[in-house]
Order: C-alpha cells, then sequence, then structure tokens
C-alpha cells in the first residue's frame, strides 16, 4: 500500500469520503446538536480537536501497544482528551457547554473518533494520522455546518442567532418550519445530503448488497 | 519482538503508564480550570437572577453583570422555620442546594408535604434583595422542583409589595428541548411580569393552567398558560410554586416580612 500524501488526508474526507455521508458514522450527534448553527460549530470544532490529536498520541505509541489492550488503551486516550475538551468548554464557554450538555461527553463513543484510531492511526505515522484525524474531523464538520445553517434558517428564521428571515412570530412574513427544529428532520436532510453527493460522484454508489425476487403470483408461492 | 511485545508484564506495564499519564492530563486539565468554572458557574447564576429581576439586558458583558450584581443585590440568608432573616451563616458562601443533601442542614419532607418532589428541605435559604431608598424594592426567591425529567432550578422576583410579580425564571433543568424546555421560551416567561401571586383574601392563587388562560376569568390576573406537549413540565412549575410560596417555603417568611417582622 503505498502512502497517502497529507493533502489526501486531509482532505477526501470532506467529499469523496465523508464520515457521515459514506461511513455512515457519528449520525447520532449530527442530529442533536445541529439545530442551531453555534452549537454546531463548537461540536465540529471539539470533535475535529479530538479525532486529531487521538490518532497522534495512538500513532506515537502505536508500536509500543500490545495488541491484546490496544481498543482500551485508544478508548484511555480519547476519553481523557474528551474530558480536557469538556473542561475546557466549561471554563471558556459555559452557556455553550451548557447547550451542548452530554453530547461533548459523549464524542468518547463517537465512531469517527474511534474508527480513525483503530483504522489508520495504528498503522501509519504520527504526523499523518494527526492530519488524518483533522481531515475527518472537518469531514464531520462539513455535514454538521450545512445541517446547522438549514436547520436554523430555515427552522427559526435565523443564523448564529441574529435574525435574517423576519418569523411571523416577531411581526415577519415567514412562517418557520419547526420540524427542522427537531432532531428527525436532520435524518431526511442527511438522506438528500447523500443522495446529493452519490449523484455528483457516482463511484460512491454502494452495490446492492442482496437482489429483490422478482413477483410471483399467489399461486406459485404455494 | 511481537512475542516480547505481546508477553503479560509488557501488557501490565504499557497499561499502567498510559493509564498514569492520562490520569496526570486529566487532573491537570480538571485542577488548572476549576477556578474558572467556578467563576462562570456563580457568574450565570447572577446572570440569570438579574434578568429574572428585570435589570439589565442579556448582552452585558461579564464584567458588568458582576458590577451591577454586586451593586443593586444584596444576598440575604433566611431561617425557613421561623421565617425571619437570619446571621446565622454567610449568605455570600451557603450554598442551600448542598445544604439540602446534608441531614445535619435539611430535614426529609413527609411525601403529603413534598408536592415539588424535592424530597429534603434546607434549614436556611439565601433569598436576594433590591432595596431603594432603604425600601424593599424586588425581592427575589429561589425555587426548585421536579418536572417531568429533572429537577427544575429557578428563581421568581416579586415587587416591594409582595404579591406583584417582576419575572420567573429558570437557570438549569434537563427538560425535553422544544417542549418542556420551552420553561425558557422569552415568550413564555414573558407572561409572568405583573402577575400576582395572592388573592384579595390572601391566599395564595398563582397557578400554571393547562390550555389557555381566559382573560375573563377572574382569576386572569393569577394564572399563566401551561406549555402545550408539556403537560407534566407545565405541572411541575405549578407545584413547586404552590410549594416555595405556601407554609412549608417561604410563606412564613413573607407573612412575616409583610408585617415588618422579619
Amino acid at each position: 500500500m503505498s502512502q497517502p500524501t497529507i493533502k489526501e488526508v486531509l482532505l477526501n474526507p470532506i467529499f469523496n469520503n465523508n464520515p457521515i455521508g459514506l461511513q455512515i458514522l457519528g449520525i447520532c450527534s449530527a442530529l442533536a446538536v445541529t439545530s442551531n448553527l453555534k452549537t454546531a460549530l463548537v461540536m465540529s470544532a471539539a470533535l475535529t480537536l479530538v479525532t486529531g490529536f487521538s490518532n497522534l498520541f495512538i500513532s506515537m505509541i502505536r508500536s509500543q501497544i500490545p495488541g491484546s489492550i490496544r481498543m482500551i488503551v485508544q478508548m484511555v486516550i480519547i476519553a481523557s482528551l474528551v474530558i480536557v475538551v469538556d473542561q475546557l468548554l466549561k471554563a471558556y464557554a459555559f452557556s455553550l457547554s451548557k447547550q451542548l450538555s452530554v453530547f461533548v461527553g459523549l464524542i468518547i463513543t463517537n465512531c469517527i473518533v474511534m474508527g480513525r484510531a483503530e483504522a489508520f492511526a495504528m498503522q501509519n505515522p504520527p504526523v499523518l494520522s494527526f492530519f488524518d484525524g483533522i481531515g475527518n474531523g472537518l469531514g464531520y464538520s462539513a455535514m454538521l455546518i450545512a445541517l446547522g445553517i438549514i436547520r436554523e434558517l430555515f427552522g427559526a428564521g435565523k443564523l448564529m442567532g441574529y435574525e435574517i428571515i423576519p418569523v411571523v412570530n416577531d411581526g415577519g412574513w415567514y412562517q418557520p418550519n419547526g420540524m427542522l427544529l427537531l432532531p428527525p428532520s436532520a435524518f431526511f436532510l442527511i438522506g438528500l445530503f447523500i443522495w446529493g453527493i452519490r449523484v455528483w460522484k457516482k463511484d460512491q454508489l454502494e452495490k446492492p448488497s442482496f437482489k429483490m425476487a422478482p413477483q410471483v403470483s399467489s399461486k406459485e408461492a404455494y | 519482538m511481537s512475542s516480547q511485545k505481546e508477553s503479560t508484564t509488557r501488557t501490565l506495564v504499557v497499561a499502567l503508564l498510559v493509564c498514569l499519564v492520562c490520569s496526570v492530563f486529566v487532573a491537570g486539565a480538571a485542577v488548572a480550570l476549576k477556578p474558572t468554572q467556578v467563576d462562570n458557574r456563580l457568574l450565570d447564576k447572577q446572570r440569570s437572577i438579574l434578568a429574572i429581576a428585570g435589570l439589565g439586558d442579556p448582552s452585558m458583558s461579564s464584567a458588568q453583570v458582576k458590577e451591577m450584581f454586586n451593586g443593586t443585590i444584596s444576598a440575604k440568608l433566611v431561617d425557613l422555620q421561623t421565617g425571619k432573616f437570619s446571621d446565622a451563616k454567610d449568605p455570600v458562601t451557603f450554598d442551600p442546594l448542598k445544604a439540602s443533601k446534608d441531614p445535619q442542614t435539611s430535614s426529609a419532607l413527609p411525601g403529603s408535604q413534598d408536592i415539588a418532589s424535592i424530597k429534603r428541605l434546607e434549614h436556611y435559604s439565601t433569598v436576594y434583595v433590591v432595596e431603594k431608598d432603604g425600601e424593599l424594592d424586588t425581592l427575589i426567591l429561589p425555587v426548585r422542583g421536579y418536572g417531568l425529567w429533572s429537577t427544575l432550578y429557578g428563581f421568581i422576583a416579586v415587587k416591594g409589595d409582595l404579591n406583584t410579580v417582576v419575572g420567573m425564571g429558570f437557570y438549569q433543568h434537563g427538560e425535553t428541548p422544544g417542549l418542556g424546555g420551552e420553561v425558557d421560551n422569552p415568550k413564555w416567561k414573558g407572561q409572568w411580569p405583573g402577575k400576582t401571586l395572592f388573592d384579595d383574601s390572601g391566599k395564595l392563587a398563582v397557578q400554571v393552567v393547562k390550555g389557555g388562560v381566559d382573560p375573563q376569568s377572574p382569576r386572569a390576573e393569577h394564572q399563566v398558560d401551561g406549555l402545550a406537549g408539556a403537560t407534566l413540565t407545565s405541572n411541575g412549575v405549578d407545584h413547586l410554586l404552590k410549594f416555595w410560596l405556601g407554609q412549608n417555603g417561604f410563606g412564613p417568611f413573607i407573612a412575616n416580612l409583610r408585617a415588618g417582622e422579619a
């Protein structure tokens, strides 16, 4: 296997190999924190940092980690980083950390972080792994920011808390789509994004894993 | 090399070292950031007290919040059993919530009295007062009670007549966003100012009603709309107000204050 370049690992995950769009990882937090752009941005930054640094540290000690406990070692490193990020948020962005509540803590269980540690950092040198982590974080961020913009703009008529479209409740003309503020709407949006990306980049289409048998008449069933 | 890497001793040593380094890292961060976090929590509380008392505006910087809070609001200790001000503890450092968990400084509430589902009631509580020209201008009382998922922690502010509401709000809760979480909605909170707590005969009358308030009703001045889709949170708010303004809460204190005997 030839070594990927830094540019590749950094930029590929944004469209070509998006962790949410192609690998379908990290959906849970993508639904929960994107009802407004601000929390989506903070969550993106937190996850990008955690993925980058966990990849860096794990890659640094990868030749020392015994295979039998490698998952636990990765987990300990990831968990420590997440706790530190959570503490930092509580200290410097208190109101945001209140809004994000448990979701910062849940980065520990975010499949993207663990997935990159196991799939990439265990086999590649530290600097490259670090950029792979940042790249995947950026892929996640791109999706979160897109969701955050759509949901906040059309769900509340605002962006970053500033009014963009005057809503009916405040005397404007726009009747906001309340469903966009509820988590399920992000499911529909993610689905539409995945459709869009796959129309644009045909190589992301998956082969059907099974073929449905042709319809049979009820007589043939017996 | 690989057999050496997988040996039991090696595995234990690596596990131990990783844990050690990580715990030092986490502990270091927690200790170093603690003062800022405590400061933030205090600031958040002060900000919500100011907002509920109708002072200042939400865009104030932290320095402005501190200055305004220290300049206008003073904390006072109230003995909940006698309903009088007390000097037993320092009201600035005393933490009623911590006290409510300690059997030494709180007592268990029997089920029939515990309408707000708070389980234990502290002996002393901290109230906040705004005084103007030596007269009581605004009284801010801490309230808490169980909603659907969580305990709601908040404040209610009343005018010097001890009857007209200035504002009501919660600074901490874990209700469903979009449903019970709408207790944070400025529109809902906007209904509170101007409502009166007690009716003409002096009985506690404030109420959160399911559906909507009928403006024709003679009791409309005591009533606030319940939250749509969040009956249990609305009931929780109703119950916690009835508890904290009632006989087991600040009722005796309010009566003493009105009689000038607090």
